[in-house]
């Protein structure tokens, strides 16, 4: 379950800042200068690392600088595992 | 409704450009060239001046009234001052104060500064635009179809043919004038404005039907030093305070990269050209000065000097380094056509094998011989390429306009070894495509691509491919290259492109099309 | 002809191994033409306490997924006495990286603890146990005394890397330009090394702007015996090679060594000899090792840049 909003990543160029937030459903919002070269390959990679970490529902904001599919990956399971992680712990 | 025809590259192109004229599809690289004897081109204005006149007119606008220009004509420009000019914007501003519409804009370049280009198509005052490239706000313009005029888009080699061909009539020319006497003989390489060579200026002087010096350095009669522009092509010269920023127009000299990836890329490129053979006694060479192309001539300059070789000429936009490498005995000339920094200025005036010479001697591939013809290699940039090694240097991923001709094409075309260089994946996208977004040198021209992870040869050039096997460089093929970028990259989805409406067309320096821009997906 | 389908790399000549931050992506892509032997992939000191997550994960996604090429590919991961210690491995070891780098090894046990975890992990994965190689990082004066302890605590150590900046602070003195107050701790980690039969590296040499000292402190570490030195710039890499470089000649001596050696061996001789010398066996194969690190040289060139 994603407990609250929780970002990662950078602005820098070759890299990528991903904020997740809860929601009632998936909702991809895909920003940076590729956005039309790679809404689909984003929306691919976002989708199986919910679905690694069984998370159904989720709001991903992505600001794209160039990052590579490997980087868009880490950053989504950084900003992802984050939002998931127990508060109390 | 606009019939198109399909070139010999496969582009779709149109068969006339409203409000321009007719043009031929594309059909090779020599085609046009190979036909061309004996056509009779453009031809020069006679005029006369009174004797022990002067040509000083008071002021820009009297200028303008006298030289007799009307709504409909064609006023040209040169972009030496770099992104220092003034006088584009000075001049664009006087004649929309004067009431004037829809003229033919027709600068050998526009400077990236000057996005208030933009405002005046908006006005009316520019009806049409032929120019090396557009960038910034106003490629957005042009790209997004808003725009509304006809645009064409030539190489430097190309818009010196299209003037001699009589393509472009230049009506007025307004030339930037960093030295100038008052019967208007012009030196680049001096003045508080200095340039150095004045390369684009001189085609135009010598074909305009008036031609209006705008200076900042009027000086006693005569210009007794390296006088770009004889006196006998000026009609009137007029005075201001500034040409622009001096900052801007001479500008240091670039500094050698020290970015990993362009490293490695030029060391690549020098490899590739010492087991090509092609750097011998009286060895020719041209290069950009992108991060690569400069620190390949790091890498020959060391070669050089090492094996006591001498070349002929070094050719082109000529930087510091180059200019330095003359200094050092490593070329016996340098062809100026445009300098690119404050040290090149100074070489210019100083060095008398530095030589400034015109777009039309530079480039143009309808005379008795240009010198890129004569050309040994050339390193050029890119923005990216395609699996058949054409090059696109003008739209960017996202299918806005942004880049320049230039001599891209012309040198590409001349030079015995042309390679471009370019990292194989910017901004996260993989530069090698199934197919260019625009096509600005034809593959067929192109010998080899380095990029940081392979050196690419063109099939072509098989002779070359066994070299650099032999030698044992890293080449890869082209198709392999793109599979392996791309799984780092993902696949980017295919953008939509014929059938849209076009934008602007790229001519060959032949004045063929090779190509349209068309608006992109909105 | 035998095909030698052992992994090549671990054959390759190590000469330098570049620091990159695990949390820099733009570095990352971009490993494979900085033209260094190694990387080393830094979760440790590069990496705030606040972004240990983010690298982590952003190394095993390049871990998984990049094409290295023949790059060797090391992992610094954070202390055994740190939080992050169990989690870096447990997400790295089942990437298989060539090597992790442990720091701070003060003791045999601080091998052998890290040692069977990583071969649990290994198990857990279903990758061969022992396939991932340790470096043991030696940074403190503890450390270097127990240098050959440590080597030969565990097979999975394959090299010895000293820490000179930790190391220095250890012994209460500054690191300087000449290295005068690192000479014996070199000494006992190129001994120890050497002894153990695995790699030994040098520490880094700090001042990215100073390449005249870090060729001065290559050339050194060379001949005190060192097989590679780390570097923290793309810029470093050119540096340190060319101290590793082989003289022209000692390699054209070297190279008629490893003739005669092959020529023995045709002949079915136990006796080499060159001009009527004979040759030990250990000079032998320091000839064979120079012969090796020359194939990585352009002698027709020097790089200007």
């Amino acid at each position: 379950m994603i407990a609250r909003t929780a970002s990662a990543g950078s602005l820098e160029s070759s890299d990528c800042l991903v904020t997740v937030t809860p929601s009632e459903s998936f909702e991809l919002d895909y920003a940076g200068a590729n956005k039309k070269l790679f809404l689909k390959r984003t929306e691919g990679v976002a989708r199986q690392v919910l679905a690694e970490y069984s998370v159904e529902n989720a709001r991903l904001h992505i600001q794209d600088q160039g990052a590579l599919e490997a980087t868009l990956r880490a950053r989504i399971e950084t900003a992802l595992e984050r939002a998931m992680e127990n508060l109390g712990s | 409704m606009t019939r198109f025809a399909k070139n010999s590259l496969g582009r779709m192109v149109p068969a006339e450009v409203p409000g321009v004229g007719p043009f031929d599809p594309y059909s090779g690289p020599f085609q046009r060239i190979n036909s061309v004897h004996g056509i009779v081109g453009a031809s020069v204005r006679l005029r006369t001046v009174d004797r022990h006149g002067s040509k000083i007119a008071a002021s820009l606008e009297q200028a303008i009234k006298n030289s007799g220009l009307e709504n409909g004509m064609t006023i040209s420009f040169h972009h030496h001052l770099r992104n220092g000019d003034a006088v584009m914007p000075m001049a664009l501003e006087t004649l929309k104060n004067m009431g004037y519409k829809n003229l033919t804009f027709a600068p050998s370049s526009i400077p990236d500064a000057h996005d208030c280009v933009a405002d005046y198509i908006k006005c009316g005052l520019i009806g049409r635009l032929y120019t090396s490239g557009v960038r910034g706000r106003l490629g957005g313009l042009i790209s997004s179809g808003e725009a509304g005029i006809p645009v064409v888009i030539r190489s430097h080699g190309g818009r010196a043919r299209a003037i001699e061909e009589g393509q472009i009539e230049i009506d007025v020319a307004f030339l930037a004038a960093p030295t100038c006497d008052k019967l208007g003989n012009i030196s680049g390489s001096s003045g508080p404005s200095a340039c150095g060579s004045l390369g684009y200026a001189i085609t135009d002087a010598t074909y305009a039907k008036h031609v209006i010096a705008i200076t900042d350095n009027l000086v006693d009669y005569p210009v007794a030093r390296n006088i770009s522009i004889p006196q006998y092509r000026v009609d009137q010269v007029v005075s201001v305070n500034s040409l622009g920023d001096p900052k801007k127009i001479a500008t240091g000299a670039a500094r050698i990269t020290r970015n990993p990836v362009d490293l490695k890329i030029a060391h690549d490129t020098f490899r590739l050209m010492k087991v090509s053979g092609i750097i011998a006694p009286g060895f020719s060479f041209q290069m950009g000065v992108g991060g690569a192309s400069l620190a390949v001539s790091v890498y020959l300059e060391e070669y050089m000097k090492k094996k006591g070789i001498v070349g002929s000429f070094g050719l082109g936009g000529i930087s510091g380094h180059m200019s330095r490498m003359l200094e050092e005995g490593l070329f016996r000339a340098l062809f100026d056509v445009q300098s690119f920094d404050a040290v090149v200025t100074e070489s210019v005036s100083g060095n008398q094998n530095h030589v400034e010479i015109d777009s039309s001697w530079y480039a143009n591939p309808f005379n008795a011989g240009c010198i890129v013809h004569n050309l040994d290699c050339v390193i050029l940039a890119a923005l990216d390429v395609d699996v058949n090694f054409n090059v696109n240097v003008l739209i960017g991923n996202d299918g806005v306009l942004r880049g320049a001709s230039g001599g891209h094409c012309d040198t590409a075309a001349g030079a015995a070894l042309s390679i471009v260089v370019l990292p194989s994946f910017r901004g996260g996208v993989c530069s090698i495509k199934d197919s260019v977004s625009n096509v600005t040198t034809p593959g067929e021209t192109v010998d080899a691509i380095v990029t940081e992870r392979g050196i690419l040869i063109n099939p072509l050039r098989q002779d070359l491919l066994a070299l650099a096997r032999g030698a044992g460089l890293p080449v890869v093929d082209i198709g392999d290259l793109k599979s392996r970028v791309e799984k780092l990259t993902g696949v980017p989805e295919q953008q939509e492109r014929a059938g849209g409406e076009v934008v602007a067309v790229v001519e060959y320096r032949d004045g063929t099309l090779i190509d349209a821009v068309y608006r992109p997906e909105r | 002809m035998i095909n030698n389908s052992k992994n090549k790399k671990n054959n390759r000549p190590c000469r330098s191994m570049l620091y990159i931050p695990g949390d820099s992506p733009g570095m990352i892509q971009n490993a494979p033409v900085f033209g260094a032997d190694s990387i080393l992939l830094d979760l440790e000191d590069a990496i705030a306490a606040s972004e240990k997550d983010a690298a982590r994960k952003m190394v095993r996604s390049f871990l998984r997924s990049f094409d290295f090429g023949d790059l060797i590919v090391t992992v610094r991961i954070n202390g055994a006495d740190t939080e992050y210690f169990k989690k870096d491995l447990m997400d790295i070891v089942p990437c298989r990286p060539d090597a992790v780098r442990l720091p701070k090894c003060s003791s045999p046990e601080d091998v052998i603890s890290a040692d069977s975890l990583i071969s649990e992990i290994e198990l857990e994965s279903g990758i061969p146990v022992g396939c991932v190689q340790l470096h043991a990082m030696l940074e403190t004066a503890l450390g270097i005394e127990n240098a050959y302890q440590i080597a030969i605590a565990s097979p999975r150590v394959s090299a010895l890397t000293l820490g000179g900046q930790d190391l220095t602070a250890d012994m209460g003195v500054q690191k300087t330009r000449d290295g005068w107050e690192l000479f014996y701790a070199r000494s006992r980690v190129v001994l120890a090394a050497r002894a153990a039969k695995i790699s030994a590296f040098d520490t880094v040499w700090a001042d990215i702007n100073d390449p005249d000292g870090l060729f001065k402190e290559s050339k050194q570490i060379v001949e005190l015996g060192f097989t590679g030195k780390a570097a923290i710039h793309p810029s470093q890499i050119e540096v340190i090679h060319r101290a590793y470089r082989p003289d022209p000649k000692e390699l054209a001596k070297s190279q008629r060594i490893v003739e005669a050696a092959k020529e023995a061996a045709r002949e079915g001789k136990g006796v080499i000899s060159v001009g009527g010398r004979m040759v030990d066996a250990p000079v032998a194969a320091r000839a064979e090792n120079l012969v090796a690190v020359a194939s990585l040289y352009d002698y027709e060139e020097e790089s200007p840049v």
